[in-house]
């Protein structure tokens, strides 16, 4: 009977090294297919529970997304210190939902993925020390961003504020009102992290997760005649050309639909200066007729209108003129209404140009890439937006005195003596019944005007607080001079 | 593995004074706190790994483990002196390990239902516990049966006992029978058991029994075909038996991994009983013919062939490839040296305590640490084949082999379907799955084993002190005679 016992026993120890074939098989051979397949979480959940690198503000280096010790599988938790007002810029980190903003434009750099870390990552792994991610240093002015945040939800405004350095086009505040708390999407508690979600992506809600400052476009209203002035002036015009004062003006091609002044009123002064300062649309309509689609859409490019591919990191929204094949949509476009759609950054960008003698600079949020030990590895120079720029250094100059005349037209609060404020407000018609649709409230502006250190664009959505009254001077402008007061007014 | 006098000849057939063969029982104590030394090491990992803070926890799972085995080397040391000092540290080493991983997928469970809000009750408690019955039951069968040669006395009992529990589950209505799906339980109210594990044990006694008694007629031979000498059609009643349980396991309770491990087991008593390989062939062919029959009746049989040639293609389907898409995921993600104990996610493959305990270990071990676990097997399965090679009965022979040969084709079953080289089917892996049933049939199949060991390496006993009986003057070897030091050693008083 030995003999088939033995027999058996290799048969047993066949078996086994077959077993260990296979195994070395799938953890050897197939073992990178594995690993990688899209469907194996365990990579990503390696990824979530690294040291996740912190988003800090210029600015006192403020924390704006940091990260606490969890008892938990995850180790980490991503914290925001000051969620909602910040979380337009930061985005959210969720193990659910995965992450938007800052948070998935970077992720590479702050999951310590990124190229530029692997030989700390390598060191890491010799000294034994858990690996970590990179830190992100954004342009963020806390300052800046606190007064405008507080001015829009101080009123419980739906809209955007954004601010920019003109001559970096460093972003010092994007506020989007209402705002979410980015801790609800964080936290580890699925249950907690998904009734959150559910009501954050509610469909009859404030969509209090759609980043208003680049993700949406508004008609512009006035503002945009800061382009339309500046497509003149590039084409020969002069602040003292004459232009019609008429109250309001018949659309061409058309036999009863007419173009009017705000109120009613004929314009008060008959140049180009005046028709500015008091915003008047009659002027703004022919000069716009006049200049032509394509001078008018050259200069709207040179601002960066119409650029498809922008990101600040984060991916924006792409702004547009929209159809301009016949006059009569010319003259509705010359005053920023019709398909003229542009994002509150875009909007900050036109005040930014002028106050940077013509030239776009290229808006950034990141302005450095930090090491786990906050060393620098990379930091962000400014370039330029656009090849040309949008009007000459002495034609941004006229433009600005053009604006500087506007702002003492303006009313609304917050005006500081010895403050120069060049600005351009905008109430912007929309909706199906635009006569009865509160409008939408425009500021622009940039600030000191002799030495620019801030320009600034505020949308107030559907008239604020003022409903169908609502123009961009009485409900915008006082939340774009606290935003510039913050910047610059020695506070 | 060097055992100069574990060869029981030496001393049945010394013609000179028998030399006191060493029981090796110190040998299996140094292992066994070898073992107890890796287990504890690897509890420590797991903590470390986990972040737990260091519990009481900890101490209990080890004292209970060390007081487990320490009782079960006493029991050896006192009811099984010559038994293979391997056995039981290879039994150790891996249901300390079962244990670690069931404890470690307990941390990640518990996580989990904490954040959905659901209660949780830990498993490993209970698997402590029921290695604590287990050794019990381990005890009683080591002490109860001093030979195993007189379990050939209630074979055909035994036999019965095993049929009836078998089948048990099958007859009976599905609110007795069926846990998660798996109609192979009995339910007592809140304690539920798996009679085919016991099942298997007691038929394997029957079929040794039976087969020594009968194996004269198995040699017998039939009709030759084409040169090939068939068995005679009566004898094939066995393995028709056999054949049958299987397709009603398969049948009736849906068990694939069962009927494969009943009929491999059988097969392979029947080849060692009669020495005759044209068994093993009839098996197979029948076998080859049963799966293809089964292939095409039953939808799960198909489905389970699907998820075996490509689980990723099936990973979203129902009853699909999910879960071993999962467990070579982990297999993968693990790689050669694996990713650390408790730093894993081993908690992502359903039933990762259970079936899937070895793409648990497999993930967090890697290559290097499931093949060690594989190896420990086979070093297992070997010392009892060796056991089985060496005792002097036929029954023992028989049956030893029997109970070797089914802890690698249990082996072969699971971890095969885990991996990917056979098509998935649910059996428990001996002594690292979580569950009573296993735990328990496993450790009375280690008690047997051990006592074959024992009869196999015991030295003839001198029952009959005849010392004229030793041989001629002539004919004796030399011996060296040890000089008496101080009270007197072993060979003291004999001399020349």
């Amino acid at each position: 009977m030995n003999t088939p016992l033995r027999k058996v026993g290799v048969a047993m120890l066949a078996m086994v090294a077959l077993l260990l074939v296979n195994t070395t098989y799938v953890q050897f051979v197939k073992a990178d297919d594995y690993r990688t397949d899209g469907r194996n979480q365990r990579v990503l959940l390696e990824e979530y529970s690294r040291q996740r690198g912190q988003i800090v503000a210029a600015e006192n280096g403020q924390v704006l997304a940091g990260v606490e010790p969890a008892n938990d599988k995850y180790q980490f938790t991503r914290t925001y210190p000051n969620g909602p007002m910040y979380a337009p810029v930061t985005g959210y980190y969720s193990i659910i939902y995965g992450a938007t903003g800052i948070e998935l434009a970077m992720d590479e750099v702050l999951n310590g993925s990124d190229p530029r870390l692997l030989v700390r990552r390598l060191s890491d792994m010799v000294t034994g020390r858990d690996p970590r991610g990179g830190n992100v240093q954004l342009t963020m002015r806390p300052s800046v961003q606190e007064a405008a945040y507080k001015a829009m939800t101080g009123k419980g405004f739906h809209g955007s504020v954004v601010a920019l350095d003109p001559k970096t086009g460093d972003i010092l505040a994007m506020v989007s009102t209402p705002s979410y708390d980015p801790n609800r999407l964080a936290t580890h508690n699925s249950k907690e992290v998904r009734s959150a979600w559910a009501e954050l992506t509610d469909k009859n809600g404030d969509k209090p997760m759609l980043n208003r400052a680049i993700r949406e476009t508004y008609p512009p209203g006035s503002t945009f005649k800061l382009v339309t002035t500046a497509a003149a002036l590039e084409n020969g015009a002069g602040p003292d050309t004459p232009v019609t004062r008429a109250a309001n003006v018949q659309l061409p091609g058309t036999s009863n639909t007419d173009l009017e002044n705000f109120a009613h009123q004929p314009c008060p002064g008959g140049t180009l200066k005046d028709a500015l300062a008091y915003s008047c649309n009659t002027a703004f309509a022919e000069l716009a007729d006049q200049l032509g689609a394509d001078k008018l859409r050259e200069t709207a490019t040179n601002f960066g209108i119409g650029q498809q591919d922008l990101s600040v990191p984060m991916p924006v929204a792409a702004s547009g003129l929209g159809d301009l094949s016949s006059s009569a949509k010319l003259y509705q476009s010359g005053i920023g209404q019709r398909d003229v759609r542009l994002t509150p950054l875009q909007d900050a960008l036109l005040s930014a140009t002028v106050a940077n003698g013509g030239v776009t600079m290229k808006p950034q949020l990141v302005k450095a890439l930090l090491a786990p030990d906050l060393t620098p590895m990379e930091e962000f120079t400014p370039e330029e937006l656009t090849g040309d720029p949008a009007l000459s250094a002495a034609n941004a100059e006229v433009l600005k005195d053009m604006m500087l005349a506007s702002e003492d037209n303006t009313k609304g609060g917050g005006k500081r003596s010895g403050l120069e404020i060049a600005s351009k407000t905008g109430t912007a018609e929309h909706g199906v019944n635009e006569k009865q649709t509160p409008p939408h409230a425009w500021y622009t502006a940039f600030a000191p005007a002799d030495d620019p250190q801030i320009a600034v664009a505020v949308i107030v959505e559907s008239g604020g607080d003022r409903g169908l009254a609502a123009t961009g001077g009485s409900v915008a402008a006082s939340i774009g001079r606290a935003t510039i007061n913050a910047a610059v007014g020695g506070g | 593995m060097s055992q100069p006098a574990a060869d029981p000849q030496l001393g049945q057939f010394s013609t000179n004074p028998p030399r006191e063969l060493p029981t090796r029982r110190g040998t299996e104590l140094a292992l066994l706190a070898f073992a107890a030394f890796i287990v504890t090491c690897a509890f420590v990992l797991v903590e470390a790994n986990q972040e737990q803070e260091l519990t009481w926890s900890i101490f209990w799972y080890g004292a209970a483990y060390l007081g487990i085995f320490s009782v079960a080397h006493l029991a050896v040391r006192r009811w099984a002196p010559y038994a293979d000092p391997l056995i039981l540290p290879c039994v150790a080493l891996l249901n300390g390990m079962g244990l670690v991983m069931i404890y470690r997928i307990d941390l990640a469970l518990a996580e989990q239902a904490q954040q959905t809000g659901e209660p949780f009750t830990p498993d490993a408690p209970k698997q402590v516990l029921w290695t604590v019955i287990s050794l019990a039951l381990f005890l009683a069968v080591l002490i109860l049966i001093s030979d195993h040669r007189t379990l050939t006395r209630y074979a055909y009992t035994l036999g019965l006992v095993g049929i009836v529990a078998l089948s048990l589950p099958a007859v009976l209505p599905r609110s007795l029978s069926e846990v998660n799906g798996a109609k192979v339980w009995l339910k007592f109210g809140f304690f539920s058991i798996q009679p085919g594990e016991f099942a298997k044990i007691a038929l394997m006694i029957f079929f040794a029994s039976f087969l020594v008694s009968k194996r004269d007629l198995f040699t017998v031979a039939g009709k030759r075909v084409l040169g090939v000498e068939l068995p005679r059609a009566r004898d094939l009643g066995p393995i028709l038996i056999a054949a049958m349980a299987c397709l009603g396991i398969l049948v009736f309770e849906k068990d694939l991994g069962t009927a494969l491990l009943f009929f491999g087991i059988v097969l392979v008593m029947l080849y060692v009983a009669t020495e005759r390989v044209i068994w093993v062939v009839v098996g197979l062919g029948m076998f080859a013919v049963g799966g293809i029959i089964a292939y095409n009746l039953f939808g799960h049989v198909q489905q389970r062939v699907a998820n075996w040639l490509d689980p990723l293609s099936t990973y979203d389907d129902p009853g699909g490839g999910y879960q071993i898409a999962q467990g070579l995921f982990g297999l993968g993600t693990g790689g050669m040296g694996g990713t650390g104990l408790g730093s894993g996610r081993p908690e992502m493959v359903p039933a990762a305590n259970t079936d899937f305990i070895t793409a648990a270990l497999g993930e967090e071990l890697g290559l290097i640490g499931l093949s060690a676990i594989l190896l420990l097997y086979l070093l297992l399965a070997m010392r009892g084949m060796r056991s089985a090679l060496a005792v002097r009965d036929t029954f023992g022979k028989l049956l030893g082999g029997g109970l070797s040969f089914a802890i690698v084709m249990q082996l072969f079953v699971i971890v095969g379907g885990v991996t990917k080289l056979i098509p998935m089917t649910g059996v428990t892996t001996p002594f690292l799955s979580r569950g009573g049933s296993s735990l328990l049939a496993n450790y009375i199949l280690i008690a047997l084993l051990l006592r074959i060991s024992d009869a196999a390496r015991r030295p003839a006993a001198p029952s009959k002190p005849r010392p004229q009986q030793q041989a001629p003057l002539a004919e004796a070897h030399t011996v060296m005679v040890q000089r008496p030091e101080g009270m007197g050693g072993p060979g003291e008083g004999r001399g020349q």
